[in-house]
């Protein structure tokens, strides 16, 4: 299932404004790789286009190649749509739908994808997806009640068990437990490890010891100076970087001393 | 007023915190009220004979001077100002109210005796009555009901297709493009056209198909659909840029495509206020008049088929009942009453179905 993505020399623009320069990597497949970086150094931006989720910004453009499974995502006659499924995403604000139950929040990638699913099969998948994210035994009884409905934590739970229900092959997570309570964090820190047996999870975070608990490799991003594009500082396996990192920007980094 | 909070005050051994302010008691207003009233009586048809008319004007008068002073001497500047802006908010809103309440008041009042089986029943063809072999007039207005609802239905089939796929192009694909910016121009350009410009297009428009003098519902339909289109338009485009972008990238992140995303999650999430829109729409054209004269025309007898012949409408109706004279007025007003109930049994059940649909926060 999971899939290993390679990156080389991958510029991002706004429009005319490049805001992540040059940026090679190897993720692994079936681990958890991390990324950190003070505010504004791109994280959100390079994770977004690992799934090609960048363009859906209007003037957003990529140079450069994503591979993933040897596959380049970026050429011409891949379609994006496709990759999404393959590719998935959390976001740094949990966003169940609205108009719709815990239930059908769950089963939205099939639903929306106008998927027929046998009701025996739906349940079954629901549970499957709530368990895998921690939260079938906190809402099971109450399904079919909105998903907006449930705390802030359970919300983004929610949202990973919606993401893991179209089975993909690589979860991306943009800072998810930044808006959660420490509990709430752990619970989907635990959730990180048990996903990473089946899945490619790259996470971008604030917090440092998340990364160091979480992630078997770290890439730590940063700008050059204010209104220089972001780059890739240093990627390492998490160990070494909290350890004995290459660069003395990323030391500098992780011991507090900037950013 | 606060006296146990000063006591505190004295009690410390620092200087008392300046939070207690000298304050009108809380029914300050009231109290000033009562009196502005009671003057008003007084000086106004009890001693010097004046209409009592003036009383509600005097007595709002004396109110917005006198609490304004006397908060003036006890709390201070701020306060006073505070209390005259207050009062003249409150007049403003009762000042747009009456009217509005005014007219339904009167409207229920003249068009209430009007009301009656046959009223609801039949249409304004003349029979003649088989013992006395009179000529009967026609009592009732079903014929327009009909007419109207018909008319409308249809204005709402053309436009709120068209109106929700233009707004959904100038949120979801035009973004800022020119395009999106000439539609927005043209859009606005149309909500200004007047009523009766709209009918004698529609006309234009059909004389290249049919003679000149052609006068079928549907007419009335595409006229008054130029006037909603507009207005589905606005709004709906106001309500979908009211869906977060975050629940877009969600679905798109979970691989459904863009129209998909578009039909299911953008348009549902929105849904409560589109509906809204349209029903906006229906209310601002189920009274036109004047499109639907040229367009439509009036008859005396039922037609229930949209696309050939002449149809009644309650509001052809009740400017023809009104021109034909004081004895068949009361028709018109029950016609009238008649339409203000549909307007509102359409928008209570907008609302209704609005609330349903609306995104559940379960909470
Ligand atoms: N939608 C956007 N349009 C234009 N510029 C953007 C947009 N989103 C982010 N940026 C810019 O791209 C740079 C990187 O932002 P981001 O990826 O959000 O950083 P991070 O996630 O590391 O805090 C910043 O300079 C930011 O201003
Ligand atoms: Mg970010």
């Amino acid at each position: 299932m999971a899939k290993s993505i390679d990156v080389s020399d991958l510029n991002i623009y706004y429009g005319d404004f490049l805001a992540v320069e040059g940026v090679n990597m190897t993720v692994k497949a079936r681990s958890v790789t991390a990324f950190i970086g003070p505010s504004g150094c791109g994280k959100s931006t390079f994770l977004r286009s690992l799934n090609r989720m960048h363009e859906v910004i209007p003037g957003a453009r990529v140079e450069g190649k994503v591979v993933v499974d040897g596959q380049s995502l970026y050429d011409p006659s891949v379609d994006p749509v496709a990759v999404r499924r393959q590719i998935g995403m959390v976001f740094q604000r949990p966003n169940p739908f609205p108009t719709m139950s815990i239930y059908d929040n769950v089963l939205a990638g099939k639903r929306l994808n106008a998927k027929k699913v046998k009701k025996s099969e739906a349940d079954a998948l629901v549970e499957k997806s709530l368990r895998g994210a921690n939260l079938w035994s906190e809402v099971k009884d109450r399904l079919d009640k909105p998903g907006m409905g449930l705390s802030g934590g359970q919300q983004q739970r929610l949202c990973i068990a919606r993401a893991i229900a179209v089975e993909p092959e690589v979860l991306l997570m943009d800072e998810p437990c930044s808006a959660l309570d420490p509990i709430s964090t752990s619970a989907i820190e635990d959730l990180i490890h048990e996903l990473k047996s089946d899945y490619t999870i790259v996470i971008v975070t604030h917090n440092m010891q998340q990364a160091a608990r979480v992630s078997d490799d770290t890439g730590f991003f940063n700008l050059k100076a204010t209104g220089e594009p972001g780059h890739l500082v240093e990627f390492n396996p998490t160990k070494k970087m909290f350890t004995a990192p290459d660069n003395d920007a990323t030391e500098a980094y992780i011991s507090g001393r900037f950013g | 007023m606060s006296t146990d909070l000063s006591d505190v005050a004295t009690d410390t051994t620092f200087p008392p915190p300046s939070l207690v302010r000298a304050r009108l008691p809380r029914q300050a207003t009231l109290i000033v009220g009562v009196l502005a009233l009671a003057l008003a009586v007084l000086g106004g048809p009890l001693l010097t004979g004046a209409s009592w008319y003036s009383v509600p004007f005097v007595a709002g008068l004396l109110l917005v001077v006198l609490l304004p002073l006397w908060s003036l001497q006890v709390e201070g500047r701020r306060a006073a100002v505070d209390r005259l802006v207050t009062l003249l908010v409150t007049y403003a809103v009762t000042l747009a109210l009456v009217p509005l309440v005014w007219v339904l008041a009167y409207t229920v009042i003249q068009g209430l005796p009007a009301i009656n089986w046959a009223f609801l029943t039949k249409d304004q063809t003349t029979t003649l009555d088989p013992v006395t072999f009179k000529q009967m007039p026609g009592a009732g207005v079903l014929h327009a009901i009909v007419g109207t609802l018909l008319i409308t239905l249809g204005a709402t089939i053309i436009s709120v297709p068209i109106g929700l796929l233009t707004a959904i192009y100038l949120v979801e694909y035009g973004a800022k493009s020119r395009m999106a910016r000439i539609i927005t121009v043209l859009v606005d350009v149309m909500t200004g056209i007047p009523s009766i410009v709209a009918g004698l297009f529609a006309v234009a428009l059909f004389t290249q198909f049919g003679s000149v003098g052609t006068r079928i519902g549907f007419m009335g339909s595409v006229a008054l659909s130029l006037l909603m289109i507009p207005t589905v338009v606005r709004s709906g485009e106001e309500m979908m840029r009211l869906v977060p972008a975050d629940l877009r990238e969600a679905s798109y992140a979970l691989g459904v495509p863009k129209w998909r995303t578009i039909l299911k999650v953008v348009v549902p999430t929105a849904f409560g206020g589109i509906l809204t829109g349209v029903m906006l729409a229906v209310s601002r054209v189920i009274g036109e008049t004047a499109p639907l004269l040229v367009a439509v025309g009036t008859v005396d007898y039922m037609n229930t088929n949209l696309f050939s012949g002449r149809m009644q409408t309650l509001p052809v109706f009740i400017v023809s009942k009104y021109k034909q004279g004081a004895d068949l007025l009361e028709l018109a007003w029950g016609a009238a009453l008649i339409l203000v109930i549909l307007v509102m049994v359409l928008n209570l059940t907008a609302r209704i179905i609005g609330k349903i649909f609306a995104p559940k926060t379960g909470r």
